[in-house]
C-alpha cells in the first residue's frame, strides 16, 4: 500500500453563503489517474483549484506529499500558510486550464522556457532542449518561435500541456482542457493526454465533461455531486454498478 | 509673409525651454506613475492610501494652481526653495500628470486577464516573477496609447511656465503681442504651428504605441 502523495480531508469550501464543497475526502496515490466528473456546479473545479493554490480551502487540510499545503508549523502552531511555504509545497503540481492561459507575449518555446529558467534555476541550455523535446512530443515541433495568438485552440492547450511537463510534475491537473474548443480539435488534445497517462507516471487529476475518454484513461472515478463525493471506484464499478440515481441521470444526459 | 519671417525665430527661442521642460517633467511623470501605480496595488494599506492621497489631490485641483503652489506659497510657508523656476515647473507639471498615469499603470494591471497570474501561480512563480515575467511586461503595452495621450497634453501643460517667468514659446509670443498688438492673431496662430509641430512625433509615437498594444495582450 503506497503512502498517498495527495490527501484531502474533510476539505470545506464556500464562496459567501454558498457552500460549494461540504467535506472532500480523497487519496490519489502516485502515478493515479484520477476523474472527476458531475454535473456543473457540483465543485469540480474548485477541487483542483484548491490542490494548486488558486483556490483557500475554508477549512480542511490538503497533504501533499506528506505535507500540509495551506497550513504551516509556527512555534508549535498551525498557522495560515505563507506564500514561502506555498510555493515549497506546489513545486511538483502543474494544472492545464480551460482557457489555456499561454503568456501572449512570449513565443511558444518561451512559453515553455521561462519557469524552469526562473523558478527551478535550471541552465538555459537544459532547459531549451526539453521544451523542444517536449513541444516535439506534443507535435509543435515546427511552432517554435510562433506566438501563442498564431496558433489555434487545439494548438494552444497543447503547448500549455507542454509547458506544464517542462517543471516535471508528479501531480497534473487538467481543467476542462477541453471544453473552449471547437469540436474538431477536441481528439488531438486528448490524443495528448491519453500519451500521457499511458507514458508517464505522474498522476493525473482530469475534470472533465469527455465522459468516455474519462472513463477510457482513469484509474479511478469520482462523481461529485452536490457537493461531496456521491460515488467513487474504478470506472466499471461507478459506471455499470453503481446505484446511485443521480450518476445514472448524469451518465443517461451524457449516452443520450 | 515678413511678419511671419520676423515672428517664427523671435518664438524658436523658447523652444529650448518647451522642450526641456517636456522631456524633464515627462520622466519624472512617468517615475511617478510607476511608483505610485504600484504602491496603490500593495497589499499595505498605508501605502495605499497615501498613494491615493497624493494621486487625489494632484489629479483633482487644478495643475496652475499647483504652479503657483510650489512656487509662491510654499517658499514663503516653509522657507523651501525647490530650485529655479525650471526645476518648479518640471516638478509641478511632473507629479499633476504622475497622478494621471499612475491611475493608468494600475487600470493597465489590473485587467490583465486573471488567468495569466493564474498560470504563472500553477509554475510555482513567487508573487514577485508573477509581476515581473507575466502581468508587467503584458501592462506596459496597454499603457503606451495612454502614456502616449498624456505626454501631448503634457507639450501643451509646458506652456503654463511661462506663468512663473520662464522663457517658453508662449512667453515670447506673449513679449510679441504685447510690443505689437496688431500682430495678436498671427503670433498666437504661431505659437499653435509650434506646438503642432512639436506635438507631430509625439503623436505618431502614440499611433505606433497602439499598434503594439493590440497584439501580445490577454485581457477579458
Amino acid at each position: 500500500m503506497t503512502d498517498p502523495i495527495v490527501r484531502f480531508q474533510d476539505v470545506h469550501k464556500s464562496f459567501g453563503d454558498v457552500n460549494v464543497l461540504k467535506g472532500i475526502n480523497l487519496d490519489i496515490k502516485p502515478a493515479e489517474k484520477v476523474a472527476i466528473i458531475g454535473p456543473s456546479g457540483s465543485g469540480k473545479t474548485t477541487i483542483i483549484r484548491m490542490l494548486m493554490t488558486l483556490e483557500e480551502p475554508s477549512s480542511g487540510d490538503i497533504i501533499v506529499d506528506g505535507k500540509n499545503l495551506w497550513k504551516m508549523e509556527k512555534n508549535g502552531h498551525m498557522v495560515k500558510a505563507n506564500e514561502k511555504h506555498l510555493r515549497e509545497v506546489r513545486g511538483d503540481i502543474g494544472m492545464v486550464f480551460q482557457h489555456f492561459n499561454l503568456f501572449p507575449h512570449m513565443t511558444i518555446l518561451e512559453n515553455c522556457m521561462t519557469a524552469p529558467i526562473h523558478v527551478k534555476k535550471e541552465s538555459k541550455e537544459e532547459v531549451r532542449d526539453r521544451s523542444i523535446q517536449m513541444l516535439e512530443r506534443v507535435g509543435l515541433g515546427e511552432k517554435l518561435d510562433n506566438y501563442p495568438s498564431q496558433l489555434s485552440g487545439g494548438q494552444k492547450q497543447r503547448v500549455a500541456m507542454a509547458r506544464a511537463l517542462v517543471m516535471r510534475p508528479k501531480i497534473m491537473l487538467f481543467d476542462e482542457v477541453t471544453s473552449a474548443l471547437d469540436p474538431e480539435l477536441v481528439g488531438e488534445v486528448l490524443e495528448v493526454i491519453r500519451d500521457l497517462a499511458k507514458h508517464e507516471d505522474m498522476a493525473m487529476v482530469l475534470v472533465t465533461h469527455e465522459m468516455d475518454f474519462a472513463l477510457d484513461i482513469a484509474d479511478k472515478v469520482l462523481f461529485l455531486d452536490e457537493g461531496v463525493i456521491a460515488e467513487q471506484g474504478t470506472a466499471s464499478e461507478v459506471i455499470e454498478h453503481s446505484e446511485n440515481e443521480r450518476l445514472q441521470g448524469f451518465l443517461r444526459r451524457f449516452r443520450g | 509673409m515678413n511678419a511671419i519671417i520676423e515672428i517664427f525665430p523671435q518664438l524658436a527661442r523658447g523652444l529650448h525651454v518647451t522642450i526641456t521642460v517636456l522631456l524633464a517633467s515627462a520622466i519624472l511623470a512617468y517615475l511617478m506613475a510607476f511608483i505610485a501605480g504600484l504602491c496603490r496595488l500593495s497589499q499595505n494599506i498605508f501605502i495605499r492610501k497615501f498613494t491615493g492621497f497624493y494621486v487625489e489631490v494632484f489629479r483633482g485641483t487644478s495643475l496652475i494652481v499647483q504652479l503657483f503652489w510650489l512656487y509662491y506659497a510654499i517658499p514663503m510657508l516653509f522657507g523651501i526653495q525647490l530650485g529655479s523656476n525650471w526645476w518648479t515647473g518640471v516638478i509641478a507639471i511632473g507629479l499633476n500628470y504622475g497622478a494621471y498615469l499612475s491611475e493608468v499603470v494600475r487600470g493597465s494591471i489590473l485587467s490583465v486577464a486573471k488567468g495569466q497570474s493564474e498560470a504563472a501561480t500553477a509554475l510555482n512563480m513567487s508573487r514577485f516573477q508573477r509581476m515581473r515575467l507575466v502581468i508587467f511586461p503584458q501592462a506596459v503595452r496597454m499603457m503606451l496609447p495612454e502614456f502616449g495621450n498624456y505626454t501631448i497634453q503634457m507639450l501643451k501643460g509646458t506652456s503654463l511656465v511661462s506663468l512663473i517667468g520662464m522663457t517658453d514659446i508662449l512667453y515670447y509670443g506673449d513679449i510679441l503681442r504685447s510690443s505689437n498688438l496688431s500682430q495678436a492673431p498671427i503670433v498666437y496662430l504661431l505659437v499653435l504651428v509650434f506646438y503642432f509641430i512639436l506635438a507631430l512625433p509625439l503623436i505618431w509615437l502614440t499611433r505606433k504605441g497602439e499598434r503594439i498594444s493590440k497584439k501580445g495582450v490577454a485581457n477579458g
